[in-house]
């Protein structure tokens, strides 16, 4: 690697520092994107929860502009089996699954009661659909105005252009950075300033794709924006479709964040944290450093 | 320093992840909590409209999206006996009062509504739940209504009192005549056995108010019958609207669903349709509407029956 990137764009280049030690240091995340990283975790941690509560209160799924009640597309539901007692199933199309302990039927205070979502996913914990919706509505907000400050920051300081788009050799090597991944090996050093390629897409997918899509299909669903925008609510195939898509959109970020936490917790935990809580990534020692 | 700071934040995260699942429930149930989390409708309530212009219309939809089953929700037999009596003989006892800041109380049977202009629309009934119907609604504009009662200048809201009592004052489920009252536990209480939810929210009846008083309050001015009612008082259903909505031309009091006389499963004999809100807001069995200036005075002063059970007032969304 030269010099050259720096040369061009001096101002732009985050800053590096060496430390006593020899160790390299790479100012990786700027503030407002820590900031916004956070924010974003704690407010989807509770859409998700007021969401599963919300969803309990009609816990089926159909597609198209009203609900076909004989034949949802997706419903978790409890009924009484021939022993009489109680379980939970899940039914996609015309598949059913026993689910009984988590959907459909589980414990509550050492009761088992009816319900989609246990209780210890939802939010409030008990069915309490009106508090839901509050925290939901409010947290919503929250997830707008977050990142639409994080989209404008990204967007002007440059960032989102050099950090999410890959870069030309990162594309012709794509195979390569599959491999990476399959052998849970990454980079240090120079490689390390930038995020590989499919994290790039990832990110991209997450920031520019499902985030949005997940607060459009939320809007799609309200009357009061059906009426005033109709063409959104039309986008998604009317308010059933996107309250199945709303859901669908839902579990893909919870996927997302799981593989982002493994990724995290295999790529160099301590580092990777100690990168978003204070800017700071090092790349490691020199002589570490693998040749290129 | 860097790492001691680091360890310094992950506990501060974890912490605050452990207060955040165990206190958020706490904090809703505060008083503060419940004002921070009311924002939100606030919020929603003022980018809606302005986003709308009073007369912006919710979707209408061609009449072959008509729903085959228009899921009847919340009370689908009124368990009063001054309803039953007026649902005996088809309703044609039957008076809508339109009273408090107008210049001109009305008192109107079905035939004398079904005389005035009409409006029929194919809309989406949207639960708060989640699900949706779509139904075709004929009915008079509550605008109709409104210019032929005269606003008085301090008119703000219209309140719309309705004939089914949901709970008694103190927590009663019997009704007065024998008809069992079942507890709602959601605007839409399902009920079809398909998808039977559980678990009853924890709201108590509230206490009574004066204005829960238990007189004839939505004025039909019948003779109270012979035998007492219950001596409880009982809660009834209410909504209301403010005049940005009461004026949209697609705000009817319906007495026609998909061409036929209103079914009293689905609010006969007539049924506030606001079609850019949620179904909680379509009140059933209007008796009475009443013009306001302040929604302080009845039942919890949140302005319906729902929202004095924490829902929101405005349910655009």
């Amino acid at each position: 690697m030269s010099t050259e990137s720096l040369d061009a764009t001096p101002a732009r280049e985050a800053p590096e520092t060496v430390d006593a030690s020899g160790r390299r240091w790479f100012y990786r995340h700027p503030a407002v994107i820590r900031a916004a990283h956070w924010i974003n975790a704690a407010v989807l941690l509770v859409l998700l929860m007021s969401g599963l509560q919300i969803f309990n209160a009609h816990p089926a799924l159909y597609w198209g502009a009203a609900s076909t009640f004989d034949n949802p597309a997706l419903a978790i539901t409890s009924e009484q089996g021939r022993d009489g007692t109680n379980r939970g199933i899940v039914t996609i199309g015309s598949h059913s699954f026993e689910t009984t302990g988590v959907l459909g039927l589980s414990r509550e205070g050492g009761t088992a009661v009816d319900r989609a979502f246990p209780a210890w996913v939802t939010l409030p914990a008990d069915q309490d659909l009106a508090t839901g919706r509050r925290w939901h509505f409010l947290f919503a907000w929250f997830l707008v105005l977050n990142g639409a400050l994080y989209l404008l920051y990204g967007l002007f300081s440059g960032q989102l252009r050099r950090r999410l788009i890959p870069d030309g050799d990162q594309i012709s090597d794509f195979g390569g950075s599959v491999k990476e991944h399959l052998l849970l090996r990454f980079p240090e050093g120079e490689e390390a300033k930038r995020y590989n390629v499919i994290q790039k897409l990832t990110y991209l997918v997450v920031v520019l794709g499902l985030l949005p899509a997940m607060v459009l299909a939320g809007l799609a669903m309200s009357p009061g924006v059906d009426a005033a925008w109709p063409w959104l609510t039309e986008l998604f195939g009317g308010r059933q479709s996107a309250r199945s898509i709303h859901f669908i959109a839902a579990w893909l970020l919870v996927l997302f964040v799981v593989v982002h936490v493994v990724l995290v917790l295999v790529s160099g935990f301590v580092n990777n944290m100690r990168g978003m809580l204070t800017g700071w990534f090092s790349l490691g020692r020199p002589e570490k450093e693998t040749a290129r | 320093m860097i790492l001691h700071r680091r360890k310094l934040l992950t506990a501060g995260a974890g912490l605050a992840g452990t207060a955040l699942l165990g206190g958020c429930d706490r904090f809703s149930g505060t008083e503060t909590g419940r004002r921070t989390l009311k924002v939100g409708e606030d919020a929603n309530l003022y980018v809606q409209r302005l986003l709308m212009s009073p007369a912006t219309l919710a979707r209408e939809f061609p009449a072959a999206m008509i729903s085959p089953w228009f899921k009847p929700n919340g009370t689908i037999d009124p368990p009063d006996r001054k309803f039953r009596a007026l649902a005996a003989k088809k309703f044609s006892d039957f008076k809508l009062t339109i009273d408090g800041l107008v210049q001109k109380p009305l008192s109107l049977s079905l035939a004398d509504l079904r005389g005035l202009p009409s409006r029929t629309q194919i809309t989406r009934h949207d639960c708060v739940e989640g699900w949706s119907c779509i139904g075709q609604w004929s009915g008079v504009p509550l605008a109709e209504l409104l210019n032929r009662a005269g606003l008085k200048p301090q008119a703000r809201y219209a309140v719309f009192h309705c004939a089914d009592t949901l709970e008694y004052a103190g927590g009663g489920l019997e009704g007065g005549d024998g008809a069992s009252l079942w507890r709602p536990e959601h605007p839409s209480h399902v009920r079809d056995g398909a998808i039977q939810l559980a678990a009853a929210e924890d709201w108590g009846g509230g206490a009574p108010t004066a204005t829960d008083a238990p007189k004839d309050d939505w004025g039909q001015g019948a003779p109270e019958p012979e035998a007492p009612e219950d001596k409880r008082t009982p809660i009834r259903y209410y909504e209301s609207i403010d005049l940005f909505d009461a004026f949209n031309p697609q705000t009817i009091l319906a007495y026609d669903l998909n061409g036929k006389p209103l079914p009293v499963s689905n609010g006969a004999p007539l049924r506030l349709r606001v079609e850019r809100q949620l179904g909680y807001k379509q009140a059933k069995y209007v008796m009475r509407v009443e013009l306001v200036d302040s929604l302080a005075g009845f039942g919890q002063g949140a302005g319906g029956y729902w929202e004095d059970r924490g829902y929101e007032w405005y349910a655009g969304i």
